[in-house]
């Protein structure tokens, strides 16, 4: 787990470009750095030991000095492959799961990352056909950014490494934030810094002589709807799951160095633990996070959970004005606006993991996309049986069952609740329909756009693209198949797993490891009957099946509790930092040139009164902020959008 | 006098609900909801308002869309529920 960059084309004094990369990301690799330069090509690696300690060094080249590869992540079945390597007569150098790719592109080429098992994002300068390969897992869970500047291809774990290229600068891509406030996160591979793009999950990409060529390797996939399942019954297939992912969880506590985890006091991180804590010899370590907030702390269900598993437990409290305290650091690591400040106390808790000595934990984040944990599934399933009766009075008191954590819906009546969810309204044939209240209710944040932002914007919507880029099979697929799908494609990469994921763990040299988010559960997930993962409006339920003897029945019967954090109350207020007010200020946002400064500074002062308790009132100041936030960080002259879409 | 109402209404909305930018106010007809200039804690700020500025009282079985999710319906539904010396004094 490390943190990589590099460039091939003619660099001037490459070796320094490639010592500056390091440097800028050199918390995702505080161990060792190194470099590799030859003419045309540079690799840079700055490394965070977990596999192979000794002998792990990286770049790392194969025996025939021809192939070198600067790579960031994990290999989970690199035993079981280096076995399959050494019985075909491959010798090995070093203990490490990088030596396995070397081995394995060396016999399949590109198409080696088929048989990878893991979280990683790599590189490997190919002498030999003098090209460079790079490719992304399947779920995006490992980051990597590229741009092409003046003739030369730069990549990098992150665009702070980029930004140390010779021209390469940070401008804000206005589409993108258009998407960021729509649909919570940029649409891969565009990314908010103009002219700098991702390699999308599951793509690999090659760089020769011919130009860029990328290509997707591996994509999520559902049966039709209708279409008979394998798993008639429950019970067969809650074992068929438990054993999976008890294998899933086995690979990832795989290190040279001790395996902790997280543990939120929710479903999945428990039995994460609880399979991890049966597997490790020693006493597991378990970390959390606590809140003031009755409605964000879990503090309870946390201690219950670690007493159970005899774990040793740490916690880190998050306190009335540390979201802001941190609030700048992290958008730092994030490199991109956020609309919540989830990311915030998790980048917290990662420096807890650190400060314990620990640099691999296990993480619960996944299972909700993977077997459908999240509110907007059970949403999606009401507003579909009211629609069924559109005029009906009672069915929409279904909805504040979904919300009880919203005093706001409660009280609404049936006619109220029905058009909030747009019942009646929302076709039920579009491709979005599961989530047309969510991305109506964030993009309602862009009315503080400024108007030149709108008119560079004129003709786009970030929805249509979004709908523009479904699979030509997702109209056969079962609503909470594409539900799933959208999560898991979009925001899952977009913003769970890179602001909420890698980068805040990241921040501290801490490596995030997601047993729910093994392929092979995934696809095996895929082809469950939807009445197995939500069944009525319980979430989860196979999941919970397979698991109810490992965990007390606190935990395994327990609804799910979205993870949240204060959002703009954490910023105003009694001891309201001073960052916050010149961000939000009318003279620093009209230089920044994004946002309308009137309008944002009455938001601003309605948020100081705690009025401001609705969602897009919230995620407006929270978006604007980091947005401000970015600009002041990555940009030395602010927005830039004449040019934009 | 719904011209009256309305006008008083929909300031109170972009003063409110679009933080002055009077460039986003709604058409007449068009849905505050479907334009997502009203969420759930947004009604009731309105019938609060509603309530306080014309002097009338809503019964929870008023607070529907039919009444209140258009500045047309708003109006409609204030004129049918005041007099005019109701609203008047309320000003």
């Amino acid at each position: 787990m490390c943190g990589f960059g590099g460039y091939l084309g003619s660099v001037a004094e490459g070796e320094q470009l490639l010592h500056s990369m390091t440097q800028a990301i050199l918390h995702r690799g505080p161990d060792e750095q190194g470099v590799f330069v030859a003419p045309g090509v540079g690799l840079a690696h700055a490394r965070l030991s977990i596999v192979g300690l000794g002998d792990g060094q990286q770049p790392m080249q194969d025996e025939s000095g021809t192939l070198t590869i600067a790579f960031n992540g994990e290999i989970f079945n690199y035993v079981e492959l280096r076995e399959e390597l050494r019985a075909r007569g491959r010798r090995f150098r070093t203990s490490s799961d990088t030596e396995v790719i070397l081995h394995l592109y060396d016999e399949m080429g590109v198409d080696c990352v088929t048989r990878l098992n893991g979280d990683f994002a790599f590189a490997i300068h190919d002498a030999r056909q003098n090209r460079l390969f790079l490719a992304r897992d399947r779920m995006g869970v490992r980051p990597l950014f590229h741009t092409l500047k003046a003739g030369v291809f730069y990549f990098a774990s992150e665009v702070k490494a980029l930004l140390q290229a010779p021209g390469v600068v940070a401008e804000i891509d206005p589409v993108a934030l258009e998407q960021i406030f729509t649909l919570w996160a940029p649409i891969a591979p565009r990314t908010p810094f103009r002219d700098i793009s991702e390699l999308q999950p599951a793509s690999l990409m090659i760089v020769d002589e011919n130009g860029i060529s990328t290509r997707s390797y591996w994509q999520m996939d559902f049966p039709e709807a209708g279409e008979t399942s394998r798993h008639r019954s429950v019970g067969p297939a809650a074992e068929e799951l438990r054993a999976l992912l008890t294998d899933a969880t086995r690979i990832r506590m795989r290190a040279d160095v001790p395996v902790g985890s997280y543990l939120s006091g929710g479903l999945d991180s428990s039995i994460v633990s609880a399979l991890a804590a049966g597997m490790t010899p020693q006493t597991l370590r378990t970390f959390s996070v606590t809140f003031d907030s009755v409605e964000h702390d879990e503090s309870a269900f946390q201690a219950e959970m670690a007493r159970a598993l005899g774990t040793r437990h740490s916690t880190v409290h998050c306190a009335q004005g540390d979201i802001a305290a941190s609030f700048p650091d992290v958008i730092r690591f994030t490199e991109r606006p956020i609309l919540r400040t989830a990311p915030a106390p998790l980048f917290k808790l990662s420096g807890l993991v650190r400060e314990n000595g620990l640099k691999v934990v296990l993480t619960g984040e996944g299972a909700d996309e993977v077997f459908a944990g999240y509110d907007i599934f059970k949403e999606a399933r009401v507003r579909r049986f009211c629609a069924r009766q559109p005029q009906s009075r009672i069915r929409p008191h279904l909805f504040r069952k979904l919300y009880p954590y919203l005093p706001g819906l409660r009280q609404q009546s049936a006619e109220y609740l029905a058009a909030f969810f747009g019942v009646g309204g929302d076709t039920l044939g579009d491709p979005l329909f599961s989530h047309g209240p969510r991305l109506r209710g964030t993009a309602a944040a862009k009315l503080f756009f400024s108007a030149d932002l709108r008119t560079s914007l004129a003709g786009y919507d970030a929805a249509e693209e979004m709908a523009s880029l479904l699979p030509e099979n997702f109209a056969h697929w079962h609503p909470l198949h594409q539900a799933q799908y959208l999560e898991s494609r979009f925001l899952l990469p977009g913003y769970i797993l890179s602001s909420q994921g890698d980068r805040m763990a990241m921040a501290h040299g801490v490596e995030g490891r997601f047993p729910f988010l093994d392929h092979r559960l995934v696809e095996f997930s895929a082809g469950l009957p939807p009445d197995m993962k939500l069944r009525g409006l319980t979430e989860k339920h196979i999941l919970r099946e397979a698991t109810k003897d490992i965990l007390p029945p606190l935990i395994s019967q327990r609804p799910k509790q979205p993870y949240r954090a204060p959002d703009s109350r954490s910023f105003t207020g009694a001891g309201a930092l001073d960052y916050v007010r010149e961000a939000m200020r009318e003279e620093t946002v009209a230089a920044g040139g994004l946002f309308n400064p009137k309008a944002v500074a009455k938001l601003h002062a309605k948020c100081g009164t705690g009025e401001a308790n609705g969602f897009r009132d919230n995620a407006a100041f929270v978006g604007i902020l980091s947005t401000q936030l970015w600009l002041e960080t990555f940009t030395t002259t602010g927005a830039n959008i004449a040019s934009a879409a | 006098m719904t011209d009256i109402i309305k006008n008083k209404v929909k300031d109170f909305i972009i003063e409110n609900f679009l933080f002055g930018d009077a460039s986003q106010a709604p058409a007449d007809n068009a849905s505050l909801i479907e334009n997502a200039i009203i969420d759930s804690t947004g009604v009731l700020e309105l019938v609060a308002f509603i309530e306080e500025r014309f002097a009338i009282a809503m019964s929870d079985t008023d607070i529907v869309p039919a009444n209140l999710d258009s500045l047309d319906r708003i109006a409609a539904f204030v004129a049918a529920r005041s007099s005019t010396g109701q609203v008047e004094a309320a000003e």
